[in-house]
């Protein structure tokens, strides 16, 4: 009866290593076939892959430089316009209303935001979003292509916020009730008790849903190739079109036929998922940095 | 003449009646502890004290507390809560906050403003009369969490002593803390009523009688007696006092 124990325990530890390890291999193997698979275009293109501007499968010239530019600047703008809306709701569904019929609706609707196929948010600032930009640039005074920088933007905006409402509202939820009572014992307005204590304590957390967020943003494909133009070149304003690694790479690859023009498109690949790592790595470790220690 | 009366103070969390008709006058600088058996009610009368019950939705208050003859429920909260401090039964130092920011924490939050100065020597002579002040005088920058469980609650004492309160209201405050840690929480109860009114739930008989000038005795939500600590813990007036004295229940 021991022996049975202990050797079904031994089966559950064994199971658990294997599948541990399986996640581990996958992502080296994953990493390793990308590498593998660019590296004609690592040794052709050189360092002017990550310097160039120019991106021109038809003359063998392949810069980056607009793509990464591109990635970094839609998700980091998208980013920074969706945080005080996600902040607010954030604070509403986890600190004013937890309860109730408004904050159940609030909560279906975030989840139901977060749900739909980024397709369907592409199509959707295909048909208004772009047309309200378009008439914003007539009045500017701009070509008015509407598609562009500014539409990707915001509907990545629009698509991040419901990750990172839903996990800060956790995070909040999470502030211990014993030290808000402290501080409303001590005289404390809510406000007060909101910037001084549930802030600096769920600042960790608020940090890991603006990475997801941030995740999502960088890697986002189908709702960007929409609406951002898909022109390998450096935008010269908001207003411009450009483009981003990840949409790059879902429009050219089905066309793509010359060897080297995979492998680009595979190095970009490689780039992408680089960038994302390091992101993801940065967070973690300021996360660990500014967590509250108990 | 009483710093705080309540009277007539009933509390009800939806059906439940948690706290029925206490009426009970409250001494100026003497320590006066509330008894009772768990759930009778002792913590909702200190809540209602502070008016932390506001901070939940569903608690119904009904009565009068009058603090220096004025109606606490006619002031405004915030005002009331620093003038009535609160330690609770566990201890709850910030945690995003050093020790200095901790016992500065009413100042802090609030906003008022101190300068340098004062705000150190407010520190000082805070954690000093929460006899904290020679452990942790090298270690103000530190984390309040880094502490031991009665050190943190003598910082929960300090951080309520240092808006100078009228009122202290000390729920279980040793409940949670080894006998050495609790004795000297004790000790501290007693030095501070030169300066302070204190109220004190416990659960302890020995500690009340300890350290208490006037005992109120609850029971399923009822006051059922109230008066001098000396005489109840001798010649109880109430056959359920008695019961509860001598360990039949509770
Ligand atoms: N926030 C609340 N919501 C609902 N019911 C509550 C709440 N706080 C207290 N009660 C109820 O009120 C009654 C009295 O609780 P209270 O905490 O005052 O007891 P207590 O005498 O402090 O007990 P203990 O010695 O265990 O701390 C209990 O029946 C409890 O369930
Ligand atoms: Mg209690």
């Amino acid at each position: 009866m021991l022996w049975s124990l202990q050797s079904r325990e031994n089966i559950f530890q064994r199971a658990l290593y294997g599948s541990a390890f399986l996640v581990v291999a996958i992502l080296i193997l994953f990493f390793l076939t990308l590498l593998f698979k660019s590296f004609s275009a690592v040794w052709s293109n050189g360092w002017g892959f990550f310097t160039g501007v120019v991106w021109d499968p038809l003359a063998g010239v392949y810069g980056a430089f607009p793509l990464l530019l591109g990635t970094l600047l839609t998700s980091a703008l998208s980013l920074l316009l969706s945080l005080p809306f996600a902040l607010s709701i954030a604070l509403f569904l986890g600190e004013f209303f937890r309860k109730g019929l408004f904050s159940a609706a609030l909560r279906s609707s975030i989840e139901l935001l977060a749900g739909i196929p980024s397709v369907v948010y592409g199509f959707w600032a295909l048909f208004i979003l772009v047309p309200l930009i378009r008439r914003l640039e007539i009045l500017l005074g701009v070509v008015p292509l509407g598609v562009g920088v500014l539409a990707a933007v915001l509907v990545l905006a629009i698509m991040i916020i419901p990750y990172a409402a839903a996990l800060s509202a956790e995070v909040i939820k999470l502030v211990p009730q014993d030290i808000r009572e402290a501080a409303y014992s001590l005289g404390a307005t809510r406000y007060e008790v909101i910037r001084r204590v549930i802030m600096p304590y769920a600042r960790s957390g608020f940090f890991a849903g603006i990475l997801l967020a941030l995740g999502r943003a960088l890697g986002e494909t189908m709702a960007v190739t929409m609406v951002i133009g898909n022109a390998t070149k450096m935008p010269s304003s908001l207003f411009d079109t450009g483009n981003t690694m990840a949409s790059l790479i879902a429009n050219e690859l089905a066309e793509a036929t010359d060897p080297l023009y995979v492998a680009s498109l595979t190095q970009v690949g490689l780039l992408l998922f680089g960038v994302s790592a390091l992101i993801s790595l940065a967070g973690k470790y300021i996360v660990r940095k500014y967590s509250v220690e108990i | 003449m009483a710093i705080l009366s309540i009277q007539n103070l009933c509390v009800s969390f939806q059906e439940n009646m948690a706290v029925k008709n206490v009426s009970m006058d409250i001494t100026e600088k003497k320590v006066t502890a509330i008894m009772g058996p768990s759930g009778c009610g002792k913590t909702t009368v200190l809540r209602s004290i502070n008016r932390l019950h506001e901070l939940s939705a569903h608690a119904r208050v009904a009565g009068r507390v009058i603090l220096r003859g004025e109606d606490l429920y006619a002031l405004d909260a915030m005002l009331v809560r620093r003038r009535i401090g609160m330690v609770f039964q566990r201890p709850n130092p910030f945690p995003t906050m050093s020790i200095y920011d901790n016992v500065a924490a009413g100042y802090l939050l609030n906003g008022l403003r101190l300068d340098r100065r004062e705000l150190d020597a407010l520190v000082e002579s805070s954690l000093r009369a929460a006899a904290l002040w020679d452990e942790v005088k090298d270690s103000l920058r530190k984390r309040g969490t880094f502490l031991s469980g009665g050190q943190q609650q003598r910082l929960c004492i300090a951080r309520a002593l240092a808006l100078r309160p009228e009122i202290m209201l000390l729920d279980e405050p040793t409940s949670a803390l080894d006998p050495k840690a609790a004795a000297s929480i004790e000790e501290l109860i007693v030095r501070l009523k030169d300066s302070v009114t204190i109220l004190l739930v416990t659960h302890n008989i020995a500690q009340a009688s300890r350290v208490s000038d006037f005992t109120a005795f609850m029971y399923l939500g009822e006051l059922v007696e109230f008066g001098l600590s000396a005489k109840m813990f001798t010649a109880p007036g109430d056959k359920r006092t008695e019961e509860y004295l001598t360990g039949k229940f509770g």
